[in-house]
């Protein structure tokens, strides 16, 4: 894999997230990346579903959201370490996702679509009447959380490290599915599912296995960050916006590539970040992205990507 | 005991709304496999369309579900053009992604014009008082309007001549096609069809309750588990599935908090779609 531009490409993007922010100390700049990071590593682990099984997710924020909670949790209510919680909440999720992906992963295509939107809804649901999770009001995370790690400020920046390793692992875990045999079943059966049963590939197992590897890192990511923030409440965790938002990433940087998923997740972001802060336009931001989404899907369903691949052949030698 | 009857009551005449939501949304996916991820957004404009209706003309609201329907028609005939009529071929994630553009947009230009504080119609029908329990008229008028429409779709996709052409491109579209019917038009009338009875719902439950522009949103997840518990493309079965699921929402709210509602509704929604999915009705309707 080494041998792979892209390989050294990830992780000279990954490299140049974190240190440019450190660069003056800009913490402005550190708000608006750990922003694209995150909407990175969604899209690309989004990708593993959409792209290459050809399975859409609505429900993809679900572990983003539920690694925020437990992570919040462990941390402040069970006085665990920042890490251990984040990783014990990526664990939790994961096995979640396995399980419920075994039951609920024998449908196909919109059928599984529709549930994976009942499985958000009903998430939020138990979530909002769930004592210990604080209910709709949600948790907070006391000031003295932060004192282990340094105090709020050494805290923030560690997360942000943190959350940038993590974008930059996605990444390198869509490239290294995507070249495995793991990765040549998922897009067998994406291509026709019934052939890729026929040739002796265990379709629900492999696809309850790509959902719950596409759920850990969302859910490590979403730990940390809700703990950099502060507070968590189940309309913030679980907001079908979100989980939507991957979608049109994804469309709009490529489906099924790793740089296209990085690439329309990093476009969109800024593209949102500008248009939520300019006066004019703030209210139009969800006009504009239906559009935007809508011209995709009617006009170039393979995204940028596709778009470059077509104007500079060589390109995808180094993309892909 | 009474107090519980009163609730189931009240659940079926909420029910019929339910089910005429679903309609819509059955009809469009059932005759070309598009899952509308428009149609909240379309039921939020059936409620904001009686709204402005209503506070121009202020004549009988329930007259005015009329031109609602026929407005929901127009803009159901240029969504399915604009939006879905290049896509309806291609895989099915692209009619998803499609629609839900068509979302988008609607909500986030309805959130500019009327923002999303709550909005009402200042319409009372007077009610029937059963012992300590009064259903308003606005109720039970708008379950009637509903099963009436239900009735009418159903009359109309198995006796009509257009009706059963919308059935034969809905079992077979290449078929359809060589006995001469030309599917493009069929389509188009049917996802018109599909969005002005998503309208009409809007318009009843604009008539009930308070709404904003992102209300239409319950309905549309209400309408995915009523289509889901009914299968697709029988309208007396979504009407019959709605019933069932305002019947379920009576019966548990006396007992827990209404927070817990969504949560049985979704449970009931991926257990239905794993083990039948087919509907509950498969072997009946």
């Amino acid at each position: 894999m080494w041998k792979r531009p892209i390989f050294w490409l990830i992780l000279a993007v990954s490299a140049l997230f974190a240190l440019l922010p450190l660069w003056g100390d800009n913490a402005t700049l550190r708000e608006t990346l750990i922003l694209v990071a995150v909407a990175m590593i969604l899209a690309a682990n989004l990708n593993m579903m959409i792209g290459y099984t050809g399975y859409v997710n609505f429900g993809n924020v679900v572990a983003y959201g539920l690694g925020g909670y437990i992570g919040i949790y462990l941390t402040t209510v069970r006085g665990w370490n920042l890490m251990a919680a984040a990783l014990a909440a990526g664990m939790a999720v994961s096995l979640f996702t396995l399980l419920f992906g075994l039951a609920i992963l024998r449908l196909r295509g919109a059928y599984f679509a529709l549930a994976t939107i009942g499985v958000l809804e009903a998430v939020r649901a138990f979530v909002s009447n769930f004592p210990p999770w604080g209910k709709a009001a949600g948790l907070y995370v006391p000031f003295t959380a932060y004192a282990p790690l340094g105090g709020a400020m050494r805290a923030v920046w560690l997360t942000y490290f943190l959350v940038v390793a993590i974008f930059g692992l996605s990444l390198l875990v869509s490239l290294l599915i995507k070249n495995s045999r793991f990765g040549l079943a998922l897009f067998a059966i994406r291509e026709d599912e019934d052939a890729a049963i026929a040739l002796g590939v265990n379709a629900p197992l492999y696809k309850a296995r790509i959902y719950a590897i596409s759920a850990f890192l969302p859910a490590v990511a979403g730990a940390l960050v809700f703990f950099k923030n502060g507070m968590i409440d189940p309309a913030g965790a679980f907001d079908l916006t979100i989980s939507i938002e991957a979608i049109v990433m994804l469309m709009l940087g490529g489906q099924g590539t790793v740089a296209g998923a990085a690439l329309g997740a990093a476009l969109y972001e800024l593209l949102r970040n500008y248009l939520l802060t300019s006066p004019s336009l703030s209210s139009f931001h969800l006009v504009i992205a239906g559009a935007l989404l809508l011209i995709i899907v009617l006009f170039s369903p393979d995204g940028i990507i596709g778009w470059i691949y077509r104007l500079a052949p060589f390109s995808r030698r180094i993309l892909e | 005991m009474s107090e519980v009857l009163a609730s189931l009551l009240d659940g079926l005449f909420v029910g019929c709304i339910y089910g005429l939501a679903a309609m819509g949304l059955s009809l469009i996916w059932g005759v070309m496999n598009v899952i509308n991820l428009s149609h909240g957004a379309m039921i939020a404009l059936g409620m904001f369309g009686v709204y402005l209706l209503y506070s121009h003309l202020a004549i009988n609201a329930y007259i005015l579900l009329l031109p609602v329907m026929a407005g929901g028609f127009l803009v159901g005939l240029a969504i399915y053009w604009i939006a879905v009529h290049g896509v309806v071929n291609r895989p099915q994630l692209m009619s998803l992604l499609s629609t839900f553009a068509v979302n988008m947009i609607v909500i986030g230009i309805g959130t500019t014009l009327w923002s999303t504080s709550p909005y009402n119609v200042n319409f009372e029908l007077s009610g029937i008082t059963i012992g300590p329990y009064t259903f308003t008229g606005n109720h039970i008028a708008a379950a009637i309007a509903a099963v009436i429409l239900a009735a009418s779709l159903q009359l109309f996709l198995y006796s009509a001549r257009f009706g059963k052409a919308i059935r034969a491109v809905a079992d077979n579209r290449d078929g359809a096609e060589l006995m001469g019917i030309s599917s493009a038009w069929v389509l188009m009338v049917a996802f018109g069809l599909g969005i002005s009875l998503a309208a009409a719902s809007g318009a009843l439950v604009a008539m009930l309750f308070p709404f904003t522009i992102l209300s239409g949103g319950i309905y549309e997840l209400k309408s995915f588990v009523v289509t889901v518990l009914a299968g697709l493309g029988k309208p007396i079965g979504a009407l019959l599935a709605g019933i069932l699921l305002g019947l379920l929402e009576g019966a548990v709210t006396p007992f827990v908090a209404v927070s817990w509602v969504p949560l049985i509704e979704f449970a009931l929604f991926v257990f239905v779609l794993v083990f039948f999915p087919r509907g509950i009705f498969e072997r009946m309707l």
